[in-house]
């Protein structure tokens, strides 16, 4: 068998991962639930891009003659505590919330998929350390580790998207294993190995493509919830520190006012839950078409 | 329909090798959850070595002279390798020891251990109301698949997952409290009752029954009803949806497609037969989402200033309360590991396939 013969066998067969992430997004806009999310998540992305075209005010011009207004005309979701209008500071309050949520998955993802190709790869005393490994970390209360690191280590956006992927990439790890220790046996990487791909090609180049859409999906359920952690970190005052407006903080800023002007806190919250509910409507469609068992 | 077609202990291995393999199972169960801990303590060593805070320039403050800081720091035992302060670290808190809060003074362990109860007061009462109608709605649902209560969990969880806890508390105080009167304020008790019980145990319902005070009984049930709903909607979400998950798994066996083929009811299914085979597994999910309802607790307790662990972290935080962060957060993270490995336990010890 020469070179290319054994190429093309390890190509012709290795199952085909884009056409099934084609097949996957054919049936994802088939779902309701999966299509008002896809929706939700681009508006909300839309308004993070063109936020100052869009904002009608100012997002941190103070006005103290217009501060604590109700929603009317001119400000529809009234003014805080500074006068600054609340549905512009909403607007921009997509940005940080995208970003951290996109610097959590950008890190933790990687790591995961590191640690859990290697162990499934390897296996022996490497996956069983490796695993062992995780197991530790995913049995750590991870809203609570990164309030003391945040907390330990100074506020901010950085330092919260460290603290979320510290804890957040187990999860990943356990996925890829699990896939990777299910073909390392198979056919077409037996054939890879015989061309003479090792390594990190035969990892990054066969190995990677196959784990990657479960692994992509597994983090797509989880970003419901970092959005939520997110806000908690901000809500503590531990997020993007103020002017920049943040939906937890202003939840928090709110907190005071909450009985006579309730739409400070209310309008942020809403925000949070309704970015919150896109991703997860989104993962909610895509377990229904993965899940083997659906009527 | 009886019970024998039911696939119960289909191979019986003898009693011997059994309780070795679950000897070894719980070695290897304990093992992981001591190595855990050990975890725990390294993460919050690591943040106290990391933060810039430091202890000895926080007691002696900016405008010491060296010679008193460094004696400071040397009190401190800041001055040793960082293998030795480890093990010093571990050595206080094996004999309950974590420090001084810099804010008021006091040992830090001993305000946990005071703080401790009112969290578990809440949290149980809490995962008591989550586990019913969670356990509830996710059979109501396999009662009638795609029926209303169906679609209505489907909603439910959805909401649940999604909904930032702090600001669904705060609405609750809004509605039920500031504008219906319907329930009392935040806080654990009235100040009357607060300064008048004797603390015995440290749970409010139980200390104000063994006083026979009938009127700080109803005082201690007002207080926690919100709070304790706030936090059992959280736990509902996922209670109810991986109940309904399990049994609906369940209804898809053959015993089942028997089971209808002889003319029994979805009820007399999921009731008799389903309902039974799958109750370890939820025993498990409902000790699982103590956790996450553990995490709830923190910021449910921040918003009804519940004075539990969870509002003792986040006035540390709100301070800067160095050693209070790192003291509330290896308890906090005790509880939780604990909680974990007890699910974990069970996990292995109802499904014999998860045994090694």
């Amino acid at each position: 068998m020469t070179l290319e013969h054994a190429e093309a066998a390890a190509t012709s067969i290795a199952p085909d991962a884009g056409e099934t992430s084609r097949r996957l997004l054919l049936t994802l806009f088939g779902s309701p639930t999966a299509t008002l999310g896809v929706i939700l998540i681009v508006l909300l992305l839309l308004a993070a891009l063109f936020a100052p075209l869009i904002a009608p005010y100012d997002p941190i011009a103070q006005d103290i003659a217009q501060r604590l207004l109700p929603p009317s005309a001119t400000h529809w979701l009234g003014t805080d505590g500074f006068g600054r209008d609340v549905l512009s500071r909403l607007i921009f309050g997509t940005r940080p919330s995208l970003t951290l949520l996109a610097l959590v998955v950008v890190t933790s993802l990687p790591i995961g998929l590191v640690v859990g190709i290697g162990a499934g790869f390897s296996g022996g005393w490497v996956e069983r350390v490796l695993m062992r490994f995780t197991d530790i970390v995913m049995a750590f209360p991870q809203l609570v580790l990164a309030l003391a690191f945040v907390a330990m280590l100074g506020p901010g956006l950085i330092n919260s998207a460290l603290a979320l992927t510290i804890t957040g990439w187990p999860a990943y790890a356990r996925q890829a294993r699990t896939e990777t220790a299910a073909i390392r046996q198979s056919d077409f990487l037996a054939a890879a190995q015989m061309a003479g791909i090792t390594g990190p090609r035969l990892l990054f180049g066969h190995v990677l493509p196959l784990v990657l859409p479960g692994a992509i999906i597994r983090v797509a359920l989880d970003l419901g919830g970092i959005i939520l952690n997110a806000a908690a970190l901000g809500f503590l005052g531990l997020g993007v520190q103020p002017p920049t407006p943040e939906w937890g903080t202003m939840v928090s800023d709110g907190t005071k006012v909450i009985f006579d002007q309730w739409w400070i806190a209310a309008a942020p919250g809403a925000a949070i839950l309704i970015a919150s509910l896109a991703f997860n409507l989104l993962a909610d469609g895509l377990r229904d078409i993965l899940d083997p068992r659906r009527e | 329909m009886s019970s024998s077609t039911l696939p119960r202990n289909a191979t019986r291995r003898p009693l011997g090798r059994r309780v070795v393999d679950s000897t070894r199972g719980f070695a290897v169960w304990f093992g992981t959850f001591v190595l855990t801990l050990f975890g725990l303590l390294v993460v919050t060593f690591a943040l106290g070595l990391t933060s810039a805070a430091d202890p000895a320039l926080h007691r002696v403050g900016d405008h010491a002279s060296e010679a008193v800081y460094q004696a400071a720091r040397h009190d401190f035992g800041l001055d040793q390798p960082i293998p030795v302060r480890f093990g010093q670290y571990v050595w206080g808190i094996l004999h309950g020891d974590l420090g001084a809060s810099w804010s008021n003074s006091r040992p830090i362990a001993s305000d946990l251990a005071r703080v401790f109860p009112a969290t578990v007061e809440l949290s149980i009462v809490a995962i008591i109301f989550g586990a019913v109608i969670g356990v509830g709605l996710g059979l109501a649902s396999a009662l009638k698949p795609r029926g209303a209560i169906d679609n209505i969990l489907r909603l439910v969880s959805l909401v649940g997952y999604s909904v930032p806890i702090f600001w669904l508390g705060l609405l609750m105080l809004l509605v039920f409290y500031a504008i219906l009167h319907w329930a009392v304020g935040p806080g654990r008790l009235d100040d009357i009752v607060q300064y008048s019980i004797t603390w015995h145990t440290g749970f409010a319902l139980i200390d104000t029954l063994i006083a026979g005070d009938w009127d700080s009984f109803r005082d201690a049930v007002a207080h926690l009803v919100l709070p304790a709903a706030v936090l059992a909607f959280y736990a509902i979400a996922g209670i109810s949806r991986l109940t309904r998950a399990a049994l609906f798994a369940e209804l898809g066996k053959d015993y089942v497609t028997a089971a209808r083929a002889k003319g029994a009811t979805q009820r007399q299914i999921v009731l008799g037969q389903a309902f039974p085979n799958v109750a370890g597994v939820v025993v498990t999910i409902v000790a699982l989402s103590f956790t996450v309802l553990l995490e709830g607790a923190i910021l449910t307790e921040t918003v009804f200033a519940w004075p539990g662990l969870g509002r003792y972290l986040t006035s540390a935080i709100f301070v800067a309360d160095m050693p209070a962060i790192l003291g509330a957060t290896l308890v906090i993270g005790t509880s939780f590991v604990t909680v974990n490995a007890i699910a974990d336990l069970l996990t292995r010890s109802l499904d014999p396939r998860l045994r090694t």
